[in-house]
């Protein structure tokens, strides 16, 4: 193993269970009840590592279970299967209180600055809470020294600290969220689309200050997106998602420059592009399906441009394609995919 | 190009009433539309883009008002008409696309009978005919099967397929103008470039004027003919596409795409303006940017820039440009 390897996830499995209350399985089929359960299958087998200092990105469509496997990353959701493994040690069967130590290491942005910030604490207390928690021996001032210097890192006021969030705009309010990841000084931050519900000249904004951030206190990324355009400009490496399995994981250059995977084909081939007249995007036939009820073989394959029979019977797995890209794409490994 | 205008927007004026006294929502917003013209409008949230949208049916909702300014369309003065002819050109003339499709499909009506009613609503024709228009409409927008999905509800379609339904409703009496406010913004990417390629498609061979209201530029550009920008209920710029998306004049339209990762080199800095939008209450005086922009002058604080030719070969509205 890299000695340098921060995250490292290993065959992850989310499932829901969305049945509902035993009546709710029964399900009259051949002349008798029976009990049926309903599972969304939102992240299959996904295994990739992080490793320290770097952005990794995880982009792809709507239900492709690129959040639900952010937060089982983080231990908001526990999974399956597999294992996540922080600097070497596995930590997603750890008991809550063994786990402690590790939520100073790892701390989350969400997506809507609006829900993720309780309207009723001042900024201040939102800020103070994972000190005053994490670290109890803080003294007073030394809790208060720390709120102002964080503020001042992220570009909001320190004299605002008494405020309230629904006086500060999208803007302002996602930087208290980086504030309060900050707060504790972690080492790798999940960001769960940070961005999304920024206007352009904000996003901008936020992503120069993450960028800073991650430069000076040498921080480590997962950045959830769908928008492939950022993904190009913050990552190093990124992770395709697609219906809840991973499709392609490259290096940024690699990646944009020669995509593989006919799925990241079509979706960078989609990117709305400044000065472009008119679209040349590859088309996608069918719709996405849905994760309760999974395709066999390769997830893409009912979509697939290339598939062939043994695309619909065998799953793929993950391969190296040169030096800094892996696909799971039979076609790929095959050589029989147009390049 | 016509010689008449399909739509001239002059001096519109958009308000809302509010306790305070009244808020100007748009500020003198003038643009013309020729017949099968594509026309973007882009901006950010509260920028007032899709206001001036809602404005050009006469569609603001209390307690917003049209204080001022001419909207003619095909030769008639819209903000003249009584409740009742704006209605048959609403949805006949003027079609609107919004952004949530489910919330623009009656959920417990079939497609079908949605489609059948707008055509009835309009036109004096048989069930049958409308049908068969509304058949016709499905397979402009290239939705396989069309007689099985004119009997299926909206929840039985994907966020694209409604998407495309929406479409289908806005066509189905010849528009010769679509609104589309956001058409794309709830859908993915792929799916995205599927819709604005049809949209794209179906007024080039339709002869149909598209206003595009979106946040994006990048789509925008990819559609639209000619760009507006909008900044705090005034529009700052206005030009041919490769013009305002290749060489902008305004600071805040060089600001905006300044803002835009593809523009820059991977991991390279992005260019920020500094601050945000003013709320409608506290637009500063004279040039409503200038509390923003980095070349402010003097004169900027004092008068507000009308929007007229500048050397480049668009239009914009600011002090510093020739």
């Amino acid at each position: 193993m890299n000695t340098d390897t921060l995250v490292s996830i290993r065959d992850l499995h989310k499932h829901f269970d969305i049945s509902g209350g035993w009546l709710d399985q029964l399900r009259f089929t051949g002349g008798r009840f029976a009990r049926r359960k309903t599972l969304v299958q939102a992240v299959n087998g996904v295994s990739f590592d992080i490793m320290e200092g770097e952005t990794v990105s995880v982009v792809g469509e709507s239900g492709c279970g690129k959040s639900t496997l952010a937060r089982t990353v983080m231990r908001l959701y526990p999974p399956q299967a597999g294992e996540v493994h922080y600097r070497g040690r596995r930590i997603d069967h750890l008991s809550r209180e063994q786990f402690k130590p590790y939520r100073t290491r790892m701390q989350m942005i969400f997506q809507d600055p609006y829900a993720s910030l309780n309207p009723r604490m001042r900024v201040r207390q939102i800020l103070e809470e994972p000190i005053r928690f994490h670290r109890p021996k803080t003294s007073g001032s030394e809790v208060l020294d720390r709120v102002a210097e964080i503020m001042q890192q992220v570009g909001v006021d320190p004299e605002w600290r008494e405020r309230y969030p629904h006086e500060f705009s999208g803007g302002q309010r996602q930087r208290i969220s980086i504030a309060r990841a900050l707060a504790v000084d972690p080492e790798f931050i999940v960001a769960d689309e940070p961005i999304a519900a920024l206007d352009v000249s904000i996003q901008a904004q936020i992503l120069n200050l993450m960028m800073d951030l991650q430069e000076k206190r040498r921080l480590t990324y997962l950045f959830i997106s769908h928008d492939l355009s950022v993904v190009a400009h913050i990552s190093n490496r990124v992770a395709v998602m697609y219906l809840g399995t991973l499709c392609e994981l490259a290096a940024i250059d690699a990646l944009f420059d020669r995509p593989r995977h006919p799925y990241t084909q079509a979706l960078l081939s989609a990117i709305p592009r400044l000065g472009a007249k008119g679209f040349q995007h590859q088309r996608l036939t069918g719709d996405v399906p849905t994760p309760i009820d999974l395709p066999s073989g390769c997830v893409f394959h009912g979509r697939c441009p290339h598939a062939n029979d043994r695309c619909a019977r065998e799953v793929p797995t993950l391969r190296p394609q040169g030096q800094e890209t892996l696909v799971a794409c039979h076609g790929v490994a095959e050589g029989r995919l147009p390049d | 190009m016509d010689r008449q205008p399909l739509l001239s927007v002059r001096d519109l004026e958009i308000r809302f009433r509010m306790r305070h006294g009244d808020l100007t929502a748009v500020n003198r917003v003038s643009f013309d539309l020729a017949r099968g013209d594509r026309l973007g409008i882009v901006g950010e949230s509260g920028a007032g883009k899709s206001v001036t949208g809602f404005g050009i049916l006469n569609l603001v909702s209390k307690p917003g008002y049209i204080a001022g300014g001419r909207l003619l369309f095909e030769g008639r003065e819209l903000t003249a008409l009584p409740e009742e002819d704006l209605r048959q050109i609403r949805g006949n003339r003027i079609s609107m696309i919004f952004q949530d499709p489910m919330m623009t499909l009656n959920p417990v009506l079939t497609i079908g009978t949605q489609m059948v009613e707008t055509i009835l609503a309009h036109r004096a024709i048989s069930r049958a005919e409308a049908t068969a228009i509304a058949l016709d409409r499905i397979r402009k927008v290239a939705i396989p099967s069309p007689q099985k999905r004119l009997q299926q509800y909206p929840h039985e379609f994907s966020g694209g397929m409604r998407q495309r339904i929406v479409i289908a409703i806005a066509l189905l009496n010849s528009p010769a103008l679509i609104i589309a406010d956001e058409p794309t913004t709830a859908l993915d990417v792929t799916i995205q470039a599927d819709i604005l390629e049809l949209l794209l498609g179906l007024c080039q061979s339709e002869k149909m004027g598209l206003i595009l209201i979106t946040h994006d530029l990048a789509v925008v550009s990819q559609v639209a003919e000619r760009i507006a920008v909008m900044y705090a209920g005034t529009i700052v710029e206005i030009g041919p596409t490769a013009q305002v998306a290749g060489n902008p004049q305004h600071p805040y339209t060089r600001g905006l795409l300044g803002a835009l990762p593809q523009r820059v080199p991977r991991g390279g800095r992005l260019n920020q303006i500094p601050g945000m939008m003013p709320t409608l209450t506290r637009v500063p005086e004279g040039c409503p940017f200038s509390n923003r922009c980095t070349l402010c002058e003097e004169v900027c604080r004092r008068r507000v820039p009308p929007l007229e030719p500048k050397a480049a070969g668009c239009l914009a509205a600011c002090h510093l440009l020739d």
